[in-house]
């Protein structure tokens, strides 16, 4: 390394010297080391809990490491504010981005950076800026259009321009697929390259291998609050990656059996909901779902999978059209409840885990047992039997391999797979006829994913009738036998899941007429 | 006729008058509220402010300052305020009652102490006071049929501080919407989170917010004890710092809805104090603590059926915790 830099080889654009940062008794961070060459893209890829997050945390200012050093071009800097990483020609992208979502484009952009204590003067400069940044890198956005009513890919690309807008010469990426479109996807990794070719650096944090294979130059592995590996991109594949991140084989293909299809379990008839604020937002939903088939929702985020996973499970009641579960039909002239709906032999798992699945403030104990507290061998209708409770947890807990085995933990302490498998197990355990599914491996580690993968088709094997809801496209191909997508409310498509490939969703998710032609 | 005009013409003024610690008020709200913080503790504020002008004024007998006092006082209970919800983050609801307890407990005990005239302090001189101001060409123009009048009756004859109420409104709007700390105060007030990350201060923006929210509030009080009376009551804010928060959040936290919903609740104070020991038609002598109370009620039922969708900052109310 000297050698190169003595022969003029330019410094690396960013270094980061035996970083490390402790937490009360956690090591978030032990002895990390990283060197990010100029005009790179540098993925950076880990679990949850790796430690990449504290990471760039540190770079950008949020903390300060307990020892080490970062150096930019070969100069040591010392980063103790946003401020001071900005100063430093660092630029970051937040997974949930920084936007204020009621301002406009321009009003973001020029928030921090405003060019004088009158907004009118800089606000000129930064159009002129804007739409030179625009034109220069493809990240066409209307400048005037408020930041909330624009689409996630569009935020993310104010995120960028807000970066660049500031001159960054390194751009921090902290997940930033996770909420987008494949389509989307490429037109972010087309500004990378773009941003790559005018010479900034890149550092592209993600869990994805395959987007980590497909931009970037060089990958940096961490796992437990170390960098385990280093490696040239073209040098590495999948399976070494994901090994090196979970630190055992992993098999990333699921194996699964043809579905054997029996009756209809869940029969859905022109289902529309209109919300309590006017807006329709399910438009004459009709699908039937048979036991012992594992039926897909694919669709961008907020196109009306939560609402239909909602009103199936009884959360809301259907404006128009009928849900027939087995011989109950429910509609708006006989609505039913979530309990109703469980007593029949519907189980939810349920999308946001900490708004609707269990109680944060609940030890696991309790959190284990939400929705089945009447259960007569838990206490029954008036009292609960704590015994029992913590009896029922501990079971859940080792047929799902929930760690740490401690039913008395709060549930808040347990890492989002481990809440998440507590949840499938407590839904899986009352042999439900038919199971919804949300985004089951949000935030969930590789590991995890892995083994929530294969319980979700080992219950379809049992006769289950299984609906699951994702945004991950990559899941939706694994584990459906049927694939529906959804668009603005509606049911824009159906595929057999082995025929579905991620292009042709994409396309259909977005939703256009020319391009769902274009698919079929 | 003429007599009906008249009449009409002084519950205007009056309108004007009552309104005046509503704008500062409700401005106030705006300001301290855009940037995050809850502020239920203008009516203390404001209580503690006319105390200390009304105190000042009879010892030292300028209004003005009088009024530099009354700044102080409520600036430094804005400060009370800032330390214990922003630097420490206290409950921002319960500070601003903690604050409007305070101030009118310690009013009336320091009332007492210093002049014992059952809480009120020393009636005021009119040179000590700020009193109404006639403008240029009042007494001519008078005899102008229509306008005359309206100029003689609405536009002058009103204190300094009103004419400062009416400007000030514009004034905020400018910094609100037209200069970087007003981009960077509502940004606070939105999305704390992506103000510190663009490298500004959020605990400084919203100490400077609430201090702003301080000094209007003083000169609220100044006008209510120097201007609008000539001495401190006690608890003679009665309930105004209440409807001026009610003002603010009916104009949906901007400040030209605001500043009318501040007049409309002004117009019926002033119709209130109109109607006393007047016999309605039909109705008779209608008993004059029901028609105090008319605006109070007035109040609570624009706020629950008129309000529409108000939209309040999204971060207000929340502490800023940095670390993540």
């Amino acid at each position: 390394m000297t050698a190169a830099a003595s022969n003029g080889a330019p410094p690396p654009a960013i270094e980061l010297v035996g970083i490390n940062k402790r937490f009360g008794s956690v090591q978030a961070n032990r002895d990390v080391s990283l060197r990010v060459e100029k005009g790179t893209i540098h993925g950076i890829i880990g679990e949850n809990g790796a430690g990449k997050s504290t990471l760039m945390s540190i770079v950008y200012g949020f903390y300060e490491a307990d020892s080490g050093e970062i150096r930019i071009d070969g100069q040591k800097v010392n980063i103790r504010s946003s401020a001071a990483a900005i100063a430093a020609g660092i630029g970051m992208v937040h997974q949930h981005f920084m936007l204020v979502e009621s301002f406009t484009v321009l009003e973001n952009v020029m928030l921090g950076a405003e060019g004088g204590a009158m907004l009118k003067e800089g606000a000129s400069k930064a159009r002129t800026e804007l739409l030179r940044l625009g034109t220069e890198f493809g990240l066409t956005v209307d400048p005037d259009a408020r930041v909330g009513d624009l689409p996630v890919g569009d935020q993310q690309r104010v995120e960028i321009l807000k970066a660049l807008f500031r001159h960054c010469s390194i751009l921090i990426l902290d997940e930033p697929t996770g909420v987008l479109t494949p389509q989307e996807t490429d037109q972010l990794f087309r500004i990378l390259a773009a941003l790559k070719a005018r010479g900034v650096t890149v550092l592209l944090i993600t869990h994805k291998l395959k987007e980590v294979l497909a931009i970037t130059d060089h990958v940096t592995v961490m796992r437990g609050g170390e960098v385990v590996a280093d490696r040239r991109t073209a040098d590495t594949n999948a399976n070494e990656l994901a090994e090196l991140m979970v630190g055992r084989k992993v098999r990333l293909e699921l194996e699964k059996t043809p579905a054997a299809i029996r009756a209809v379990e869940l029969a859905v008839d022109a289902l529309s909901l209109v919300d309590e604020r006017g807006v329709t937002r399910l438009h004459d939903i009709s699908f039937n779902l048979h036991a012992g088939e594992i039926v897909g929702i694919a669709g961008v985020s907020g196109n009306g999978q939560s609402e239909l996973l909602e009103t199936l499970a009884g959360i809301r009641t259907p404006s128009r059209g009928s849900i027939r579960l087995r011989d109950t039909v429910i509609s708006a002239d006989s609505p039913s409840d979530p309990a109703a709906m469980r007593a029949l032999g519907l189980a939810h798992v349920p999308e946001d885990r900490h708004r609707l699945g269990i109680v944060t403030g609940f030890p696991a104990w309790e959190s284990a047992v939400l929705g089945y507290q009447r259960d007569p061998k838990l206490g029954g209708r008036f009292l609960l039997n704590r015994n029992a409770m913590t009896g029922r947890c501990e079971e859940l807990m080792q047929g799902f391999d929930v760690r740490p085995l401690q039913p008395q933990l709060g549930s808040s302490k347990f890492s989002g797979g481990n809440q998440q498998k507590l949840i499938l197990a407590r839904e899986m355990a009352c042999q439900p006829r038919v199971l919804l599914v949300g985004q089951p491996t949000r935030g969930v580690d590789i590991g995890a994913i892995e083994f929530i993968h294969r319980e979700i088709v080992a219950l379809r094997d049992r006769g289950v009738a299984i609906l699951l809801v994702s945004v991950e496209l990559d899941e939706i191909l694994a584990l459906a036998d049927r694939v529906l997508v959804m668009n603005q409310g509606r049911i824009v498509g159906e595929i057999a899941g082995k025929d579905a490939d991620e292009r042709q969703l994409g396309l259909m998710m977005t939703g256009s007429a020319e391009q769902q032609r274009a698919a079929s | 006729m003429d007599d009906t005009f008249l009449l009409a013409l002084s519950t205007l003024a009056a309108t004007i008058r009552m309104a005046t610690p509503l704008i500062f008020c409700a401005m106030a709200g705006i300001f301290s509220e855009r940037s995050g913080v809850i502020d239920i503790g203008l009516e203390g504020k404001m209580l503690a402010a006319a105390f200390a002008a009304a105190v000042v004024a009879a010892e030292t007998g300028s209004p003005f300052i009088a009024l530099g006092a009354a700044v102080v006082v409520a600036t430094l209970l804005s400060l009370v305020h800032g330390y214990a919800c922003i630097t420490h983050r206290g409950d921002q609801v319960v500070s601003g009652v903690a604050i409007n307890i305070v101030a009118a407990g310690l009013t009336v005990v320091l009332g007492h102490a210093w002049f014992g005239r059952g809480g009120n302090t020393p009636d005021l001189t009119p040179d000590q006071r700020l009193m109404p101001i006639k403008l240029p060409g009042a007494d001519t123009l008078i005899e102008i049929p229509f306008i005359g009048p309206i100029y003689y009756h609405i536009i002058s004859g009103h204190s300094l501080l009103t004419y400062v109420a009416i400007a000030i409104v514009p004034l905020v709007w400018f910094v609100l919407y037209r200069t970087r700390f007003g981009l960077r105060l509502r940004a606070a007030g939105e999305a704390p989170a992506v103000v510190d990350t663009a490298g500004i201060p959020v605990l400084r923006l919203r100490y400077m917010a609430v201090m702003i929210a301080g000094l209007l509030c003083g000169i609220a009080g100044t006008f209510l004890s120097i201007s609008m009376n000539a001495t401190f009551q006690k608890e003679m804010t009665a309930g105004r710092g209440f409807i001026a928060l009610a003002a603010m959040i009916f104009g949906k936290w901007r400040p030209w809805p605001a500043f009318f919903a501040c007049l409309l609740f002004g117009f019926l104070d002033a119709i209130a104090i109109r109607l006393q020991g007047v016999a309605l038609p039909g109705i008779g002598h209608v008993p004059v603590p029901l028609i105090q109370a008319l605006p109070y009620l007035f109040t609570v039922v624009l706020l629950a059926g008129f309000i529409g969708k108000a939209v309040a900052p999204k971060a207000l109310g929340y502490p800023y915790i940095k670390e993540r």
